[in-house]
């Protein structure tokens, strides 16, 4: 009714004759302001003379105010008839804001809207694709149900289009289309069906967009197109790119058997080896050979490039891509980029820490070499600093608590105190997930405790119960500080907590819990209801256990509860004193008081919020959130089975030929001929040991998976063995072994004696076997499998188990493995054997990832100096030279050197620099001269040596003003290296490229001293300037290196013994090799 | 995907609004000004935020946040990424992303917003193809617009919207061809009080100024290549030719872009080109401490550090600061507890020394940790990380192009060059120590 009266109001005002629509379209409440409401329609009033008016100009000025109430969000809905007239107006940027007015109230004045269809109609036909494009963009987004069929004819036109501009456009409208009327879906799922066969970029991406918002079950669209997708690519634009990746993920995990089983990276299936037999057939057959589809390995080999994209969302998605699909052993390739991403906006830096956070968990060892990238900074948003806290508790273990703790300390005293108290949970985290460093962080806690901020001291009372809650026992003198401490403390929450402590380890305090509840007993009515609660649950507790003492104090408090104002203590006291205190009636439950009130209570599990939030896929908004967005669609589970490969043939596919698996296996088997013959012996070896393993595990009458699967065979002997001779046998070797490379990743249960069983029992074994399925099988696939375990046998018989169980090396397996697939990872195993330069060149070529080395920083810089001058010889000058470990900046093959000069002298010494390099052969890049060094001053310079891998000292002279000196820089040999990482997968393939003369190895005794991990990880990279590989095992340590100047790979294995350990490394400098061997021998031996 | 976007300045005013599907009621907004209330400043707003109905994610830039209405599931990056692309575009336009540039030029903005999203998909973001669409305003354009009536906007479609190389537009032609690029390196690195380096990271980027006419093909090669650890390209750049010959071998889009950013390899340090002495204490007894700092130059290659600002973050308790500078002016914010001493250059032969007294709120503590300093740097004609350009060679074209290389080193943005009080201070007496 106001709204009528607005609108005569209006009529009379402005004397229009539109009165009525106008009444129509303002949908103000009768609230507005009436004033304010006049000079709007007024100045409305005028734009509708403007855009009625003749002139162009008075038109466009006219429509740009328009736009710009529609940008504030004021209401210009009765402009609408005004409007709508200039649709088919001839200049350009009219039409277009006009279209702009046309999209944003076309929904409210359907009937008014339909008068500028026809106008599209005409412009669809339009020769220019702009002009195209943009009407079909304006019909589609005119959300009008009475067009629905104009809009679905002018789409299938569209899709037809010459331009791929306009058929970019039809994609767009085919989401428009289905949002507005999803009947019409079947037919637009035909026109999806026509676009997704476009070879153009241009179309990619907005097709692939409209599938997964129409039909995005519709998997079998995909198939015939999957190649041309992941062969376009590189050149699709990267809003398209993040689109086509994220559906190929879900594509690729219906279609393709799982890559994961091979590494046995899961710690779950291995656990499932030993069950029960039945369980174990099952995984017998999962362990058949694992052979990747080639259009698994076709996904991940073009998308790996976009890596490098400018654009963060697609890095996100290619690393999510890798995450869910790629073989554990070459997620890693991800973890640069993902870290480079740290470097951008705030907004992505959120989301990328929450990725990290949720890998980070399963996988320690993908960001361990990057943990300096979490540290926090002052600057950070407090979002921001809370994910970091979280990734670097999640990273933390043994090898590098100390720097994190250390870390952590400083976060401690930050100024942002929510932040300071999240770190203290974070080290109660670290704490309970390493054993080792419970205890000191204990201590540490507890010192915080006399911290004067109250956040940090109550949030440490309460880190301090969870811990102490899951060993109790030894820390009574723990409890007894706090009990101390309680006085001072003023946070309810850690003053209940700190009760809650006393009452419940009450029998390892028993003097001073009374004492606690007699000083409770006395402020108990200023407390807060929080500590009032644990006051009394306190109370009944002492009762029970040392009544004589507390009787009278309990039934004190117990009387000040019973009148306290909040009920919720009342209601506890009355329960309490019912259950403790025997009476007539309530006699029945008091019996079991105790073991209510003292029951053992589980310690609380600390753990991280990003556990398991992988359910979800990475890098979506569900993951974000933790919950289940809206259109959310789920990442299927690996099939057990692949479907159908032939699916994604296609006739005409001159791209995809060189990727038919014919091709590949072709290449694979010419590679794996020439490994054969270089390293057979090895893989005799290697096989000897993985069997010795085997009898291991079926020692106590249960069948390893390899075994029963050898069971199946149905093959004659002599058959295998002819087709062991073919091509194809070698193969199965590969296969063989990569099933022994899992099960080397089983938790070793051999003892040495294991190995001395019979081997031939173990073929007898077999052969019943075989014979018991004979002619189960014969088809001509069911052939191939069958042979290998025969192969196997026969390298167990010809090695007749040597005693040694030692780590062999299982490096050719997975290099074979890639080699199946991967002709880039054939070239590289080629060339490593070619001359250590080409080596050099290739690790240079990080990006290509094939190299498993990632150089790292060092692990540890000393501070010790050498002398270079001393200050009589130098007359005042003094120099000392430091190696600093880093990679040096003038060329990569020097080795940096710090310089120290110090003049001691009484005058002041000019123009210190380098004259003439008397030693030949090595380049030596000099520091700019010192121009003036004064008395008692010093200064550092630092100058880079190519110490061409030798220990050979650097000779120049150093000459001031007025004197020349001859001095010469001797490397240590553990300063030639740079240090590198990798996985150790990768350590001990490139340590079984390295074998024979390439090794040197020798036997030390160690001190007692020496034997926990800490020291001997200390002495080694004190001495030589290695990185640590992690290693699954606690007494094999390993560490890797490269030589500056050669850049060849240096690997030193510690394997720990008793009284002693067997000290390797392998290098193909054996002279660097042996004198590191000699180094280390001394270092290591050494107290 | 990208359903509506609020842009909101920093009062709460929701100046503009713009969907590309049917419209939502800024009342939205309202989930968005709770979680800004929640967070006291802009920084600490949630990027994304769960209402009811809608998710909201949120980008906060020049002073504007950036909030976005998604109503199904998409990769938050996908939208952050946008959002700062149409920032970036607002820059390139306007010359600046300012809430005043914006509601002057609030037609463009949203021709720009129409064309760059179609559906919420984003349709065009290559600033050539949009320049082509819709000139960005100049004076002069605007006086003749306004005489003759003509437009702002392309009348066909940009031909590099078509092409294979859609960031470059065709039939480009310039009298002078030249071509520019900046080196730009920043270190990161956090110190300890005895000049130890910590924490060190070298990034950089090169961006270029492209003018050149027709097709060109141009092929930038380093002297030192393998110092590049970690990179990322322009679509432009051509991966392959990267990977094999450690070369960067594009056709640019014409004007300014950046062509690539990388990561240095030397995770630890290099060369840090300046040291400081510093001591900052605070007595016990008496409500005062005393402050003294004094910077040097060090490994800096023979070249200036200038425009040098120090920042002290003061602990609360301090009151006033009483100072003298041997160079520079310092400057103490009682508020902010912000002490800033602004150097310019950094003189070899007299160090710049900054010594005094502070006045601490009497009866106060003590503050427990000493406060960590900032410092700011720039050093022109040097990327400190030795990178260097070997040579630039364009094929394609027959003229001459004028080239030319600068190098510049600065503190990194956010980090800053962080010299600490704390982090090694006692490291034997430290309770964690294990």
């Amino acid at each position: 009714m106001l709204g009528m009266a607005n609108s005569l109001c209006y009529g009379e005002q402005g004397g229009a004759d539109s009165g009525v629509e106008v009444g129509q379209e303002t949908p103000t409440a009768g609230g507005a302001g009436f004033g304010l409401f006049s000079t709007d329609f007024k100045r409305n009033e005028d734009l509708k003379e403007m855009l009625e008016s003749s002139k162009e100009s008075l038109k466009l000025e006219a429509m740009k105010r328009v736009v710009g109430l529609i940008a504030k969000g004021k209401n210009a809905s009765e402009l609408f008839p005004a409007v709508v007239k200039n649709v088919a107006n001839k200049n350009l940027e009219l039409k277009k804001l006009v279209y702009v007015y046309l999209v944003r109230y076309a929904e409210e004045q359907q009937d008014l809207a339909l008068l500028s269809i026809s106008t599209f109609q005409r412009a669809l036909k339009d020769p220019n694709q702009l002009i195209r494009a943009s009407a079909l963009r304006v019909l589609s987004s005119i959300r009008v149900p009475i067009i629905v069929p104009i809009m679905m004819l002018a789409i299938k036109e569209a899709a037809s289009d010459l331009s791929p501009y306009v058929r970019k456009t039809a994609a767009h409208a085919i989401q428009k289309l289905y949002s507005l009327d999803a009947d019409q879906k079947d037919h637009l799922i035909e026109v999806i069906e026509k676009l997704l066969k476009d070879k153009s970029t241009l179309v990619a991406g907005s097709v692939v967009m409209a599938f997964e918002e129409v039909c995005p079950d519709r998997i079998d669209l995909i198939h015939r197109n999957y190649r041309k997708l992941c062969n376009l690519l590189m050149d699709v634009e990267e809003w398209g790119q993040v689109v086509i990746i994220s559906m190929l993920t879900r594509y690729a995990r219906t279609q393709f058997i799982s890559p994961w089983k091979e590494d046995g990276v899961f710690e779950n299936s291995e656990k499932a080896f030993y069950e029960s037999d039945e369980e174990k057939r099952k995984s017998a057959e999962e362990t058949k050979p694992y052979a990747m589809d080639p259009d698994h390995r076709l996904l991940l080999r073009s998308t790996k490039p976009l890596l490098q994209s400018r654009n963060t969302a697609v890095v996100m998605s290619v690393a999510q891509l890798y995450w869910h699909l790629a073989p554990k052993h070459e997620v890693n390739i991800i973890t640069k980029s993902l870290v480079r991403l740290l470097r951008s906006h705030r907004e992505v830096q959120y989301i990328v820490l929450q990725n990290i956070a949720t890998m980070s968990i399963q996988r320690k060892g993908m960001f361990e070499p990057f943990m300096k990238s979490f540290y926090v900074r002052s600057t950070d948003a407090t979002h921001i600093k809370t994910l970091k806290l979280e990734i670097l508790t999640n990273l933390a273990n043994e090898a590098n608590i100390s720097t994190v703790l250390r870390e952590f300390q400083t976060y401690v005293k930050s100024q942002d105190k929510a932040f300071a108290a999240a770190t203290i949970q974070a080290i109660g985290r670290c704490a309970t997930n390493i054993s080792e460093i419970t205890d000191t962080c204990l201590n540490g806690l507890v010192l915080l405790l006399s911290n004067r901020d109250e956040t940090v001291v109550a949030e440490s009372v309460v880190v301090i119960r969870k811990l102490l809650q899951t060993q109790p026992s030894e820390h009574s003198d723990i409890i007894k500080h706090m009990a101390k401490l309680f006085d001072n403390i003023t946070v309810p929450m850690a003053r209940a907590s700190i009760l809650w402590l006393i009452g419940e380890y009450c029998e390892h305090v028993p003097k001073i819990a009374p004492d606690v509840l007699r000083k409770m007993a006395k402020t108990f009515h200023n407390e807060e209801d929080i500590v009032k609660l644990q006051t009394v649950s306190l109370a009944a507790k002492l009762y029970l256990t040392n009544s004589k003492q507390t009787k009278l104090l309990t039934q004190y408090i117990l009387n000040l509860g019973k009148y306290d104002q909040n009920y919720d203590i009342r209601d506890r006291t009355r329960f309490i004193r019912q259950l403790i205190v025997p009476s007539e009636r309530g006699g029945a439950l008091s019996k079991y008081a105790r073991r209510i009130l003292l029951a053992p209570k589980p310690a609380p599990v600390l753990q991280s919020a990003f556990k398991d939030r992988d359910r979800f896929q990475l890098g979506t908004l569900s993951h974000t959130l933790n919950s289940k967005a809206t259109g959310y669609l789920e990442l299927s589970d690996w099939p057990p089975m692949a479907p159908d490969q032939s699916v994604r043939n296609v006739e005409v596919a001159e791209a995809m030929k060189e990727w038919s698996p014919a091709v590949g296996k072709a290449k694979s088997s010419k590679s794996d001929d020439k490994f054969y013959s270089d390293s057979g012996e090895e893989e005799d070896e290697q096989a000897a040991d993985s069997g010795s393993d085997e009898e291991g595990g079926s020692e106590g009458s249960t069948r390893t998976p390899a075994e029963s699967e050898n069971s199946e065979t149905s093959e004659d002997s002599s058959q295998s063995e002819k087709s062991s001779d073919s091509g194809t046998g070698v193969k199965k070797t590969t296969t063989q072994k990569n099933k022994k490379l899992q099960q080397a990743k089983k938790p070793r249960k051999v003892s040495p004696s294991a190995c001395s069983l019979p081997a031939n029992r173990h073929i007898g074994d077999k052969r019943t076997a075989m014979q018991d399925v004979t002619g189960h099988v014969r088809s001509s696939l069911a052939f191939q499998v069958h042979v290998k375990p025969f192969l196997s046998c026969k390298l167990w018989c010809s090695v007749l188990a040597p005693s040694q169980v030692e780590e062999k090396p299982k490096k050719e397996v997975s290099l074979l493995d890639l080699d199946d697939f991967s002709p880039a990872a054939v070239t590289m195993t080629k060339s490593s054997i070619l001359s250590p330069s080409v080596l050099s060149d290739l690790h240079g070529l990080s990006l290509a990832a094939s190299s498993p080395a990632i150089q790292v920083s060092p692990v540890f810089v000393p501070v010790h100096t050498y002398e270079l001058l001393h200050r009589m010889t130098g007359k005042g000058l003094a120099a000392q030279y430091h190696f600093s470990r880093q990679p040096c900046i003038y060329d990569d093959r020097m080795i940096s050197v710090q310089l120290t000069f110090s003049n001691n002298g009484d005058h002041t010494l000019e123009n210190i620099h380098i004259s003439e390099k008397t030693s030949a052969g090595q380049n030596i890049h000099c520091f700019s001269p010192i121009e003036c060094l004064e008395p008692e001053k010093s200064v550092t310079v630092s100058m880079g040596v190519d110490f061409n891998d030798s220990t050979q000292a650097a000779s120049f002279q150093l000459c001031t003003k007025a004197e020349g000196f001859n001095v010469s820089i001797q490397p240590a040999v553990g300063e030639l290296l740079l240090p590198v990482t990798m996985s150790e997968q990768d350590f001990s393939k490139e340590q079984g490229k390295l074998q024979g003369m390439n090794e040197s190895s020798a036997t030390i005794a160690m001190t007692p001293e020496s034997i926990t991990s800490q020291p001997l990880h200390r002495k080694v990279v004190n001495m030589a300037n290695v990185g640590v590989v992690p290693s699954g095992q606690n007494n094999v340590h390993r560490f890797a290196a490269k030589l500056v100047s050669s850049g060849a790979l240096v690997l030193v294995c510690v394997v720990q013994k008793d009284s002693g350990a067997q000290l390797t490394v392998n290098t193909e400098k054996t002279i660097i090799g042996s004198m590191l061997l000699r180094e280390l021998q001394t270092v290591l031996s050494a107290p | 995907m990208i359903h509506s976007l609020f842009l909101i300045n920093n009062a709460g005013d929701i100046f503009l609004e713009k969907h590309w599907k049917s419209v939502i009621s800024r009342s939205v907004c309202d989930y968005f000004f709770e979680a800004q209330e929640k967070a006291m400043e802009p920084d600490n707003v949630p990027p994304v935020i769960r209402t009811p109905h809608h998710y909201l994610i949120n980008i906060y830039r020049d002073k504007i946040f950036f909030v976005s209405v998604i109503q199904t599931e998409v990769p938050p990056l996908f939208v952050i990424e946008f959002l700062h692309r149409v920032a970036e575009m607002f820059q390139d336009y306007f010359g600046d992303c300012s809430e005043v540039a914006i509601k002057d030029n609030v037609v463009i903005v949203y021709e720009l917003l129409e064309e760059m999203l179609d559906n919420g998909f984003p349709l065009a973001t290559e600033s050539n193809i949009l320049k082509e669409l819709i000139k960005p305003p100049t004076i002069l354009r605007s006086m003749v617009n306004s005489i003759t009536g003509s437009s702002n906007v392309g009348e066909t479609l940009p031909t590099g919207q078509l092409s294979t190389v859609p960031w470059r537009r065709a039939g480009v032609k310039y009298t002078n061809n030249e071509a520019y690029f900046d080196v730009v390196e920043e270190i990161d690195a956090i110190l300890d009080k005895s000049g130890t380096t910590v924490f060190a990271e070298i990034q950089g980027v090169i961006d270029a100024c492209v003018k050149l006419s027709g097709m060109p093909d141009l092929t930038l090669s380093f002297m030192n290549p393998r110092l590049l650890d970690d990179v990322s390209f322009h679509p432009c750049v051509r991966f392959k030719r990267w990977e094999s010959e450690r070369v960067l071998s594009f056709i640019p889009p014409d004007g300014n872009f950046r062509l690539m950013s990388y990561h240095v390899n030397a995770q630890n340090l290099v060369a840090i080109p300046v040291y400081v002495r510093q001591n900052i204490s605070f007595f016990e007894s008496g409500s005062s401490g005393r402050l003294d700092i004094t910077l040097g130059p060090k490994q800096t290659m023979g070249k200036t550090v200038e425009c040098v600002v120090v920042t002290v973050h003061m602990p609360k308790v301090v009151l006033n600061a009483n100072l003298t500078a041997t160079q520079g002016n310092y400057t103490y914010d009682p508020v902010t507890k912000i002490l800033v001493w602004d150097i310019g250059k950094l003189n070899q032969q007299k160090l710049p020394n900054l010594k005094g007294s502070l006045s601490l709120q009497s009866g106060a503590p003590k503050p427990e940790e000493n406060p960590s300093l900032n410092i700011d740097l720039k050093i022109q004609q040097l990327a400190i990380s030795g990178l260097k350009v070997n040579r630039l060679d364009m094929y394609g074209e027959k003229y001459k192009p004028f080239k030319g290389v600068k190098y510049v080193t600065k503190a990194g943005n956010h980090g800053h060059f962080v010299v600490t009080n704390w982090k090694l201070h006692n490291i034997l007496a430290s309770p964690f120590y294990v």
